[in-house]
């Protein structure tokens, strides 16, 4: 069934390259809405409704770890499922994120096949 | 820091050489498809765009991708997939991230940095007639490369 995702980085090189990403590893996108930072992503996410949010950790504004402490005051967002993708590839940020909410966490190189692999059991519920 | 102290840092740091050369090539065989080539020498005159990461926490110092233009537009006209007519003003943002995936990725190749130190957001500077004074207290780590046969210059500036 075809998702709606919403992609959240700084660079809009690197929100071309997760769209591409996710269409690379078969995952069928009905709609891509795009922010950049977690500010603009909280303000999108009270128009639009999606079903996976990917999310970058170091942006100007507000960080991606804010971003996920702020998403269950929205009512719509609350329950969709956020894989965080960044270059903070540390235990701790993957700590941080996991139990803030986060549900997968793909560090920056990555492949399609990593972005499936994480992604696709998410979307499953498996994770 | 006594003298030898500063040798003993030097050593460390030279270590690190074949990391961030490491660092490099993952992130161009990964996000762009690319293997790099190794460089003996090139010609550094005319490049003309620099994106910089800074590092803070317990490796203090910053990193830099140095190139010609038109590399930074081969760079992201293969990370957007486009022809690199249709690449516009992106190629900035995609020397930034080539620069911030790069310093993300050596420093979570090196024990205790990855939690330990904190990474700037990427800045690019246009134009080649400029300085750069770093507060940098050793020489700095370079890594030069070929990018489909382009000059890319890699380096590391560390304060301490």
């Amino acid at each position: 069934m075809p998702i709606r995702a919403l992609i959240v980085d700084d660079s809009s090189v690197m929100r071309k390259i997760v769209e591409r990403s996710l269409r690379q590893a078969g995952i069928d996108l009905s709609e891509v809405f795009q922010a950049g930072n977690g500010a603009e992503a909280l303000s999108m996410l009270k128009e639009s409704a999606v079903d996976l949010i990917l999310c970058d950790i170091n942006m100007p504004v507000m960080d991606g770890i804010e971003f996920i402490k702020q998403l269950p005051g929205i009512e719509s967002a609350k329950n969709v499922p956020v894989v965080m993708i960044t270059t903070e590839g540390s235990e701790a940020h993957v700590v941080q994120a996991l139990s803030c909410g986060a549900r997968g966490y793909i560090r920056k190189p990555f492949t399609p096949e990593q972005v499936k692999e994480h992604v696709v059991p998410v979307l499953a519920g498996k994770v | 820091m006594t003298s030898s102290g500063h040798a003993a840092a030097a050593d460390t740091h030279q270590n690190w050489i074949p990391l961030l050369e490491m660092a490099t090539r993952e992130v161009f065989e990964l996000m762009l498809s690319c293997d790099l080539a190794p460089a003996s020498s090139m010609d550094e005159s005319g490049m003309d765009v620099t994106s910089m990461v800074g590092l803070a926490g317990q490796l203090c110092g910053v990193i830099t991708v140095r190139c010609h233009q038109k590399t930074a537009v081969l760079m992201a006209s293969k990370m957007l997939g486009l022809p690199p007519e249709k690449v516009g003003d992106h190629f900035a943002d995609a020397l930034g991230e080539v620069c911030n995936m790069v310093a993300g990725n050596f420093k979570n190749k090196i024990a205790g940095l990855s939690d330990g130190c904190m990474l700037s957001p990427p800045s690019v500077i246009t134009g080649s007639n400029y300085s750069l004074h770093s507060l940098a207290d050793s020489p700095g780590l370079q890594v030069r490369v070929l990018f489909e046969n382009l000059p890319v210059i890699i380096t590391l500036q560390i304060h301490r």
